[in-house]
């Protein structure tokens, strides 16, 4: 107990100076890394959502982009219609994608590996298509979801990328510190003893399908936060905001972090944000074809992805640490 | 009365595409319990084939079989050289359906950026071989149209073609086999990693002639961003999925039943709902039958 | 022509299954295996058919070198492998199954011979050729195993457990059928058992593993007459 205690104190100070350091990165850096920086915090959030469901509960989703449109529209138009304050909006957000995920957990409970896998990506591609059928989700427009100007006691230059960057850095580290407390409490361990064996945990008396539903509400509650700091950051939600490929690059960034433990999370949150920008600057300077600046960076991603899955098909941390113990 | 036969008309032709592909699907999750999602780049790679060798006024009867062939070649080599090496080093769950569907993420952005080198903005065309043009009956114009009786040939020509592969040939007792059971299939003398790769191989040219004719069906056209390729991906995932992801003729079941629907609601409900009522359909039938329509429960290997 | 097996050892990670393992079986002989659950019985036939790879050692049979080939090709020798558990495929029907057995061989003419020698020695997979094999009773898919394996026309038999999870009338038939086998056709048979006693009555020898070392060989009546075996293994 003592020990879980020392530990849970050293991840506290832990989260505390990454906060810091974001706090002296977001003033000596330029708007558009701002902006970058917030996405980058974004994806942290959603990225450990995937990493939740897949990696500590072994269950599949190639949907979680719908999810993330879910917490987005819920956010939009708790601000919209019931005119909440902006972090009653991103509880809303959670929540009600929590409820959504409950419900699609129930039956996700029942089925395994492809009949899952397919059933989340049917999602993906279904959702978005919704949104153009009803008047009040703005069609293909969208509505526009404001977390408004900076507030002025932040000082006249504070920039809104700034406080995009601040207010989506807050909330992947408070995520982040609630996902690490949950896997270390008992659901945590009951989560990894079902995806171990699922016919010994059963015995041991875990109740498998509640286990499942509870991850995939979980799961499901932080990517629509991660949907609504999405959509704040593009001021819009609309359906082109959460296509086919996002679900697939948050696949992506999961498998860069490596699926299984929530610590690489920043790796593939980072890389799904560089890469795009190192590979358009690398064409530039290879070739003036635009044609080239639009095909070089789905390249290397791709290249990436079949890298990552050969060389560190666990994610780079346990990659590291594999290495570290010999 | 005329609308409704109509829409399902057009529903079964679609059907019977997704059909073909959800049986691509189906063969390569039998012979290595992995999803394909480059199936769709694979097939509109081949499609490319078959519409440059239209491009030389050479006939759709040998384009077609030539783009099945490319197609066979194409899914041979990705199992060769991109499953075979990353099977070997298996996983732990979550790992192991994960790893697989992001290899061959990738595979289908480099056939995409390869395609896009190539071709650039210069788009394919696979246009008809025969009218398309609608019967006329009593003085109205069907849905069928000698093009859409030729798509249903084809797709029932290659399915019997299939049926007696798997049913009446040594391959396909050794694919049947290694499916069920690699160990026993081994000591019997099957050479399992070869009837593995000749199971993506006939998936591959499965995966062709869906491509094609999804094109011919639809627009006629193909560039290498095609929306077309990504339906046809997901249409026939769904649609194996429907079946039970183990059967083909669940995956023909699958199929069929996903376009007639998919047609009635495009008909009379709009088209902005197609997607989402695939993703309906899809959960409806898996909260009744959680291992789909012919899926067996707690099948040998979940 | 006989299996030779010479200092033969096979580790499962750290753990060493088969511990520096020789013996011959000669040719047209039944050979019984036996010993506790876990003395590495299983690993040694498995080894024997190229599903297992060893660390160490030979085993040859017919001058073929058994150890470094894969099963595919162990079969194409003359060596069929029934493994553990009525190893049939239950999703095939009983015919299917059966040609499995005989999938590589090219002279269909001889391959039809073999099976219709194979359902007269079990008449009752004749009678049932069409039917999913998942609709027999236990004892019957084992003989479709063995048949299976006949298929292949072997000159050496090798069979796991066949009596596990069978009633005892049923373990009498099956050991009754692999002794007339081997007399007949003059296979060589090697017979992985747990139930020693019923093994080593229709065994010509027996060998007795122990924690992954031969304990003791000997011809079986020897084995049944020796009061240590008969403590440890038989039971009296």
């Amino acid at each position: 107990m003592h020990k879980v205690k020392t530990l849970r104190f050293k991840t506290g100070i832990g989260f505390f100076l990454i906060g810091l350091c974001v706090f002296f990165l977001s003033n000596v850096v330029d708007e558009w890394r701002a902006f970058q920086g917030a996405t980058v915090a974004v994806y942290v959030v959603a990225i450990a959502s995937i990493i939740l469901l897949t990696g500590y509960s072994g269950q599949i989703s190639l949907g979680h982009g719908a999810l993330l449109g879910i917490g987005a529209y819920a956010a939009a138009l708790a601000q919209i219609y019931a005119h909440l304050p902006i972090w009653l909006c991103f509880v809303t957000a959670v929540l009600v994608t929590a409820i959504f995920g409950a419900l699609l957990g129930v039956a996700a409970a029942r089925l395994s590996g492809p009949y899952l896998a397919g059933t989340t990506l049917a999602l993906a591609v279904g959702l978005p298509s919704i949104a153009s059928q009803f008047s009040i989700l703005g069609g293909e427009q969208g509505i526009s979801f404001n977390v408004g100007w900076p507030p002025l006691s932040l000082g006249a230059d504070f920039t809104q990328y700034k406080w995009f960057f601040w207010i989506a850095t807050i909330a992947a580290l408070i995520m982040m510190w609630f996902l690490q407390n949950i896997l270390s409490s008992r659901y945590g361990r009951m989560w990894r003893a079902v995806k171990s064996n699922s016919v010994a945990a059963e015995l041991a008396g875990i109740g498998i399908g509640s286990s499942k539903v509870l991850a995939f509400t979980i799961s499901s509650g932080v990517a629509g936060l991660a949907g609504a700091l999405l959509a704040m950051t593009t001021n819009n939600v609309s359906p082109s905001v959460f296509p086919l490929a996002l679900s697939f690059s948050l696949a992506t960034g999961a498998v860069l972090s490596g699926v299984n433990t929530l610590g690489g999370v920043m790796i593939g949150s980072l890389a799904l944000v560089a890469i795009p920008e190192i590979a358009s600057s690398a064409s530039n300077l290879w070739s003036e074809s635009e044609n080239t600046a639009m095909i070089l960076p789905e390249l290397i991603v791709s290249a990436l992805l079949i890298l990552t899955v050969f060389l560190a098909p666990k994610g780079p941390i346990e990659k590291l640490r594999a290495r570290h113990r010999h | 009365m005329f609308q409704f036969i109509n829409t399902l008309l057009i529903g079964i032709t679609a059907g019977s595409i997704y059909s073909l592909m959800a049986i691509a699907i189906v063969l390569v999750w039998r012979s290595t319990r992995v999803i394909n999602f480059a199936q769709g780049g694979l097939a509109l790679a081949s499609s490319f084939v078959g519409a440059s060798i239209l491009a030389q006024q050479i006939s759709f009867w040998i384009a077609l079989p030539i783009a099945m062939i490319a197609g066979a070649l194409f899914s041979a080599l990705t199992e060769y050289f991109l499953l075979r090496p990353l099977l070997k080093r298996s996983g732990d769950k979550g790992e192991e359906i994960f790893l697989p569907i992001i290899a061959t993420l990738g595979l289908l952005g480099i056939i995409k950026t390869i395609l896009n080198f190539t071709y650039g903005d210069r788009i394919g065309s696979i246009p008809p071989p025969i009218s398309d043009k609608g019967f006329v009956v009593g003085g109205q114009v069907i849905a069928l149209s000698p093009m859409r009786i030729l798509i249903l040939g084809i797709v029932l020509f290659l399915m019997v073609l299939l049926t007696f592969l798997f049913q009446r040939t040594n391959l396909g007792l050794a694919l049947r086999a290694s499916s069920y059971s690699p160990e026993i299939s081994r000591l019997a003398g099957v050479r399992v990693d070869v009837i593995r790769t000749a199971g993506w191989a006939i998936s591959g040219a499965a995966g062709a002639a869906a491509g094609i004719l999804q094109t011919t069906n639809g627009s006629g056209a193909i560039s290498p961003e095609s929306f077309e390729f990504s339906l046809l991906l997901v249409f026939g995932f769904v649609a194996a999925v429907i079946g039970g992801i183990e059967s083909l003729i669940g995956a023909v079941l699958g199929g069929l039943t996903l376009g007639v629907i998919l047609a009635f609601i495009l008909m009379y409900i709009g088209g902005s709902l197609v997607f989402f009522s695939a993703f309906l359909i899809l959960i409806v039938i898996l909260i009744v039958r959680p291992h789909g329509i012919i899926g067996v429960k707690g099948g040998r290997r979940a | 022509m006989a299996l030779t097996v010479s200092e033969l050892t096979i580790h499962h990670g750290a753990i060493c299954a088969i511990n520096n393992v020789s013996f011959t079986v000669p040719q047209g002989q039944l050979t019984a295996v036996i010993g506790a659950n876990g003395a590495g019985k299983t690993t040694l036939l498995r080894a024997l058919s190229g599903l297992n790879k060893s660390t160490h050692g030979h085993a040859t049979w017919n001058a073929h070198n058994l150890l470094h080939s894969k099963p595919e090709s162990i079969v194409r020798h003359g060596v069929s492998h029934v493994s553990e558990g009525k190893a049939v495929i239950p999703e095939l029907t009983v015919n299917e199954n059966l040609e499995l057995g005989a999938i590589w061989r090219k002279n269909k003419r001889e391959t039809r011979e073999t099976k219709d020698q194979i359902t007269s020695i079990f008449p009752r997979l004749g009678e049932r050729l069409n039917q999913r094999t998942d609709t027999l009773s236990g004892g019957e898919r084992q003989m479709l195993a063995i048949g299976r394996a006949l298929m292949s026309k072997p000159q050496l038999l090798l069979l796991d457990e066949p009596s596990l999870g069978l009633a005892p009338l049923v373990v009498e038939q099956i050991f009754q059928t692999i002794r007339d086998l081997t007399t007949t056709m003059g296979l060589t048979v090697v017979l992985v058992e747990q139930n020693a006693m019923g093994a080593l009555k229709i065994a010509d020898n027996g060998i007795v593993l122990n924690l992954g070392k031969v304990a003791v060989t000997g011809t079986a009546q020897s084995l049944i007459a020796d009061p240590q075996v008969r403590a440890a293994y038989l039971g009296y």
